[in-house]
């Protein structure tokens, strides 16, 4: 079937449509949503293939082994479930640093969100989230339930842990092409931020990359540093993704859609939980403000 | 009868090898053609009978009309609407003078069913938009239907008044009291004619049952009881009870991350109380039988097709997903309606229908485009004729397309206020998918994919149509001469 759009079109324009359906009215329409979920995963198979395919034939150009595999590996999830959502190697590279945090982990939700141009009206201007995901036991544990928010504008990043938020740390060495340690590097200390430049390609996701080899990314420790876009290719390629479980649908909303259906069950099948409404309700309003996508 | 004879004969002498479903229906049917010369010479000619709804172009939400359908003996024409109202039409009593057509259809009773509500709970708006409304058979005076929004089920009860009592002592007519110090003689009140006025009151109303969107409601033969259907649950009602519902199906699994479908339809047998089909996300139906167990997860039948690989694309899930499915009359067959297909199952044949037919094969290679403006999301119903011999379903551009499953042949017809001399015979539309546009042929890329046909019912017992646009009814009667 001819399609005209690629990959990554299809990825963005998918994320547009759970992200618009969260403010439309009667609320969130699970049907359109798990079809969406679907395109999203046949889209982000074809990416990826697509990738790999380009980074086997450089593979091919450079048999002398160029520093394909710079970034570390990831310590293999822990978990015997393959994840859900991996690192999806976007052409938003930041989302890929965010998303890479979550690499490795196993399962959970992983959320990144595409601030749409304009956005759906009011709200902070672009916000970028890789969501809490599960870490495997292999992988930093008090990872867990946590989503890192970028702002597009400010370039900020914030993280949420548990409902509470905080910032993270910025280190702001040009470490750039230092192999970072990983996955396994503890969390930034709270009340610290992080910074991203602007880099030359404006996505339509308006999540930028630093430019290559000078942009001075300062990337913390749980963030690959490196600003090259080919390693960041070369990093996803390394660990690809199980993606026969993305259909699933709470990976797509992850944590914050769980909470809102278990929310729904909390109302019909049991009797309320005060404490479990306001820890959710709290993770949502500071958190995300707005569409969620995961991969 | 002796086409259905033959069809006896050769089905009870069948083995694995011998003449499938598929086969003893096309003999069954070529024998009625012979017995009963029905076909080519019979194809029925549609003409413009009414257009109800606002001419302005400028649409408001709250007229698009979201469902439609005829009561048991087509008397009776509901239409719901995205804003919670729902308008009745009745059929004029057919008079002499006018025997080359039949009764038209006029406003009988309007109402607002149901009103947006908000969920204090959960933050959610609650639409009123009306998805489904479903009549009960008549018991006595009154009409009795079921609508439904995404959360609440309701029992409206349409009554006539059209006879007063005149005549009272302590009031006048106009109902101020009277000084009872002037009474000097009494009377009995008497009943006299008024204006006919046609009343609606909720009987029942069934709450709280649904944690996800009703797409369906559907009233069991035995006239008594009925299922809603939502997302991931089916529930059981008795009309007369509102504080209790059963569930019978529900496929939320255990973590919602491994969720992979959804229930899309749902529809109870028209003949056997205990059966009922449910569509799902995947291009899959269910039958389930309730004598089996209280929870029906577990199915009785599953109807699937296997898909065509050559097929595959981005979309397969989204196209695959079935909008509607309906029981044909007789309830020997099921209707399924996915994106760009009709299929017809035998009840008694789960691994493929029994027929197929395109709907708008050339959509296919627009997928892309439908999906970016989620035109691949709209959800096309389907409808039997009162035989069962014809299939109806609508498209884009306001076109609607009609399956006769005798002769094979198909017709797509438009709904269009150029049309609108009343029996003006209705002009074969054609789109023309590639290559060379022959005159009065249709691009695929002229279509305007705003209009369409999502709604469309058929009179149980006459060529009486009611097909619905954006916000506009149109009725089509076969040419009667």
């Amino acid at each position: 079937m001819e399609c005209t759009l690629d990959a990554q079109s299809l990825i963005s324009i998918s994320l547009r449509k759970i992200h618009s359906s969260r403010t439309q009215r009667g609320g969130i329409k699970l049907h359109k949503n798990l079809l969406v979920s679907y395109v999203l995963r046949n889209a982000r198979q074809l990416y990826l293939s697509e990738r790999y395919a380009e980074l086997y034939r450089r593979q091919q150009h450079y048999p002398d082994g160029a520093p394909l595999l710079a970034m570390p590996a990831c310590p293999p999830p822990a978990a015997a479930a393959p994840p859900e959502l991996a690192a999806l190697p976007l052409p938003a590279d930041t989302q890929d640093r965010e998303a890479r945090s979550c690499g490795a982990a196993r399962g959970g939700a992983e959320l990144l969100e595409v601030a749409g141009p304009g956005g759906g009206g009011g709200a902070a201007p672009g916000l970028l989230y890789a969501a809490g995901c599960d870490f495997g036991s292999g992988g930093a544990p008090h990872c867990s339930s946590r989503t890192t928010v970028l702002d597009l504008d400010t370039h900020v990043v914030t993280t949420v842990e548990n409902g509470y938020l905080h910032q993270d740390c910025c280190s702001q060495c040009p470490c750039c092409c230092q192999p970072a340690p990983g996955l396994s590097s503890p969390p930034p200390a709270p009340g610290t931020k992080r910074k991203y430049y602007p880099g030359q390609e404006e996505e339509e996701e308006g999540v930028e990359e630093g430019e290559p080899g000078g942009g001075g990314v300062a990337g913390g420790p749980p963030f690959a540093p490196c600003t090259k876009r080919a390693r960041f290719e070369e990093y996803s390629a390394e660990h690809p993704q199980d993606s026969s479980n993305i259909s699933n649908l709470i990976s797509i909303f992850g944590s914050g859609f769980t909470g809102l259906v278990s929310r729904q069950q909390a109302d019909s099948e049991q009797p309320l939980n005060g404490q479990l409404c306001s820890k959710q309700a709290l993770a949502s309003l500071g958190a995300w403000t707005r569409a969620i996508v995961a991969f | 009868m002796g086409g259905d004879f033959w069809c006896v004969f050769l089905w009870h002498g069948s083995n694995e090898s011998l003449p499938s479903a598929e086969a003893v229906m096309f003999l069954k049917f070529s024998l009625r053609s012979v017995f009963y010369g029905a076909g080519g010479g019979n194809d029925i000619q549609w003409c413009f009978s009414q257009v109800k709804g606002a001419v302005d172009d400028d649409v408001a939400e709250a007229d698009i009309i979201s469902t439609v359908e005829f009561n048991h003996s087509g008397e009776l024409l509901a239409t719901g609407d995205k804003g919670g109202r729902v308008v009745i039409f009745q059929q004029e009593q057919e008079n002499k003078t006018q025997s080359h057509s039949r009764g038209e259809y006029n406003v009988y009773s309007t109402f607002q069913s149901h009103e947006p509500e908000f969920d204090y709970l959960k933050s959610l708006e609650i639409e009123e938009k009306i998805n489904k409304i479903r009549w009960l058979p008549q018991k006595n005076a009154a009409q009795f239907l079921l609508s439904t929004n995404d959360k609440t089920i309701k029992l409206w009860k349409i009554s006539e008044r059209d006879k007063r009592p005149e005549g009272y002592n302590l009031k006048e007519e106009d109902g101020r009291y009277r000084d009872p110090t002037t009474v000097t003689t009494l009377r009995v009140p008497v009943f006299r004619p008024m204006d006919l006025m046609v009343e609606a009151s909720p009987r029942r109303i069934f709450a709280n049952a649904h944690t996800y969107h009703i797409n369906s409601i559907s009233i069991n033969s035995d006239y008594e009881t009925y299922l809603s259907a939502d997302d991931l649950r089916i529930n059981l009602w008795h009309l007369e009870i509102t504080d209790r519902s059963f569930n019978i199906v529900d496929i939320k699994p255990a973590n919602m991350e491994e969720l992979t479908e959804v229930i899309t339809a749902a529809e109870f047998h028209p003949n056997s109380c205990s059966t009922f089909v449910y569509s799902s996300s995947k291009g899959t139906i269910r039958l389930c039988d309730m004598r089996a167990s209280a929870l029906c997860d577990r199915h009785s039948k599953l109807f699937e097709e296997p898909e065509d690989p050559s097929n595959r694309s981005f979309f397969s899930e989204i196209i695959s997903s079935i909008s509607d499915v309906k029981f044909s009359h007789s309830g020997r067959y099921m209707m399924t309606r996915d994106y760009l297909s009709v299929k017809i199952w035998d009840l008694n044949m789960e691994n493929r229908p029994v027929e197929t037919y395109q709907v708008h094969e050339y959509l296919r290679s627009k997928l892309c485009s439908l999906y970016e403006n989620d035109c691949i999301f709209d959800k096309f119903e389907c409808c039997w004729n009162g035989s069962d011999s014809i299939v109806m379903t609508g498209s884009y551009n306001n076109f609607f397309r009609m399956f006769d499953r005798n002769t094979k042949r198909d017709i797509t017809l438009e709904a269009s206020r150029e049309n609108n001399k009343p029996r003006t015979v209705l002009k074969p539309r054609k789109v023309c998918a590639s290559g060379k546009r022959k005159k009065d042929e249709i691009s695929v890329d002229s279509l305007d994919f705003n209009k369409k046909i999502l709604h469309t019912a058929w009179h149980p017992k006459e060529n009486i149509i009611a097909v619905a646009t954006t916000n506009n009814l149109y009725i089509f009667q076969d040419k009667m001469n």
